[in-house]
């Protein structure tokens, strides 16, 4: 009997970080800094809509698209934040969550053997998602000297003829990086000049601490190129309700659509429901939970500089990723001590890409007490290292 | 600076001073004259603790008194507010809109006392003309702190 597998799927390596949540499970009384999501619960009024929709008997398919009350309100949402106009009828298509997006939207977009630009250290699921799309992932290595943005000339230089979609994973996820209007600009231009369309991933968006954050497809002649994922789970701490988006062209979002409807059918209708209640009337908590990864952002630069661990100041997401390179060890086995040593468990650069190789990424989506307590124990296990030298 | 820097210590007016300055993004001598400011436009009106009772053996008491009054004239309400919170026991003093005027309320070690006041020394005052009094028997949240709220992070210890 021969177990029926596909080949593509097989071939994929695992994530790195399920290899190292199996460690961490076993360990017990570790502090974790290991998460990618926030540690606050859903704002309470946006839980009782939900509560109140199926209270209502509201537990039915939505249309495929998603609730058209929705899909004005990201509409709106787009047009207060960014001034871009996007049709709810024919430009909007809600997800579950913004990682079905990712993947609908390269299998809309992608040819066999067409190149996706993919810029790392990045979120893991880009490139899995290229590959079981038909497509050839390009990386480009990105460089803390360039504080992880993607410059100009990295882009330049990777581009070939078969260069079809550039991801833009900005906030970033691992680094923590952003990339300003003046950043964006001039990549605009290349973008255009070679005729690429950007998946540009803005799931972070809400998360950005030194002014507000700019959309790749609020530039001019970009919107058209352009498939803007976002999304509930970070913004608004609602990652369990699985919900998400993508904004584009019509014709992009239509083909979408299609495999949407056809894998899924539809979002779920109650996570819709308090979606519409958090883009109403969720700005406020929106505010004050980005004031508190402020507040613990700066403590965490101000900690590593305290005990010289080089780190670049990020400035968005919810992550820091210090540099580890000068203690002689990968990412992995600097993780695996730190754990078994001083029971913190954060996640190995590596497993952001190959670039994320001599880092580590440390989630502050935790109390800054639970921090204070972790920023100990690295110091400590830091000291000793050296110490060892 | 100056909400941010509110709203940090109305939670946690504990905070050491180097923490605040590093959570701003200030340097320590602003975030000083800040709070010194602070204090001296009365705006923080002082440090308090926020102890759950119940937890230990001290008895306590808490009452919440519907008061309505006469309002005096040319002084309103002031007037009869401050005989009133001018006792050491009472804690708060509010004016209230709808079916009375005034919110009192005091902690006295038993359930005694509490009417003793009440009877006493409230219900006495000229210009009041009723009292409804409450007694407190649970606490559930207080400035904005679930009292008895186990904290546990529901999260998985790793993801992407």
């Amino acid at each position: 009997m021969t177990i029926p597998l596909n080949d593509s799927i097989t071939n994929i390596k695992p994530s790195g970080i399920r290899k190292f949540f199996d460690i961490v499970s076993e360990m017990k009384d570790a502090i974790s800094l290991g998460v990618g999501e926030p540690d606050f619960d859903t704002p309470w009024h946006i839980r009782e809509e939900g509560i109140y929709a199926l209270e209502k008997g509201k537990t039915f398919y939505t249309s495929n698209a998603g609730l058209k009350e929705l899909r004005k309100e990201i509409s709106n949402y787009q047009k207060r934040h960014q001034n871009i106009i996007y049709d709810p009828n024919t430009e909007i298509l809600v997800t579950v969550g913004g990682s079905e997006a990712i993947d609908i939207g390269l299998r809309a977009m992608v040819n066999s053997d067409d190149e996706v630009i993919i810029p790392q250290p990045a979120y893991v699921s880009y490139e899995p998602c290229a590959i079981l799309a038909g497509a050839k992932p390009l990386i480009i290595n990105l460089k803390q000297e360039n504080d992880f943005k993607l410059t100009p000339e990295e882009l330049q230089n990777a581009i070939t003829p078969k260069s079809k979609i550039l991801i833009l994973p900005y906030p970033n996820n691992p680094t923590g990086a952003i990339m300003e209007r003046e950043d964006l600009e001039k990549i605009s231009k290349i973008i255009i000049d070679n005729d690429l369309y950007v998946m540009s991933d803005e799931i972070y968006g809400a998360l950005t601490y030194k002014g507000e954050h700019t959309s790749i497809a609020s530039l001019e002649g970009m919107k058209e190129r352009t498939i803007l994922i976002n999304g509930f789970s970070k913004a608004f701490a609602m990652t369990g309700w699985r919900l998400g988006y993508a904004c584009g062209p019509k014709e992009i979002i239509k083909q979408m659509t299609k495999i949407h409807q056809f894998a899924i059918m539809c979002a779920p209708t109650t996570s819709q429901y308090a979606a519409v209640e958090a883009l109403k009337k969720g700005e406020d908590d929106v505010k004050e939970m980005k004031d508190a990864y402020n507040q613990r952002r700066r403590f965490l630069i101000n900690a590593f500089r305290e005990m010289n661990l080089d780190c670049f100041e990020p400035f968005g997401a919810f992550y820091v990723f210090p540099c580890i390179k000068e203690f002689g060890m990968t990412s992995e086995e600097f993780a695996t001590k730190f754990l078994q040593e001083e029971k913190v468990a954060a996640v190995p650069g590596s497993a952001f890409g190959e670039s994320g190789e001599g880092y580590l990424r440390i989630s502050y989506a935790y109390s800054i007490e639970n921090l204070k307590v972790a920023m100990e124990r690295l110091k400590h296990f830091i000291e000793t290292l050296r110490r060892r030298k | 600076m100056r909400e941010e820097l509110l709203s940090i210590i109305e939670k946690n007016s504990r905070i050491d001073l180097k923490e605040l300055a590093i959570r701003l993004g200030e340097d320590e001598i602003n975030v000083v004259n800040e709070l010194a400011k602070l204090e001296q436009e009365g705006i923080i009106c002082g440090y308090h603790t926020l102890i759950n009772w119940e937890k230990t053996n001290i008895e306590k008491v808490t009452a919440l008194i519907e008061v309505k009054v006469t309002p005096q004239r040319g002084q309103g309400f002031d007037r009869i507010a401050s005989r009133i919170y001018n006792y050491p026991e009472v804690r708060d003093v509010y004016l209230i809109s709808g079916g009375f005027d005034l919110l009192v309320t005091l902690e006295e070690k038993s359930l005694k006392e509490i009417a003793m006041f009440v009877s006493e020394k409230l219900s006495t005052l000229d210009s009041i003309l009723s009292t409804g009094t409450h007694f407190i028997l649970k606490k559930y949240k207080d400035h904005g702190t679930i009292v008895d709220k186990q904290i546990k992070d529901e999260r998985e210890v790793v993801s992407p």
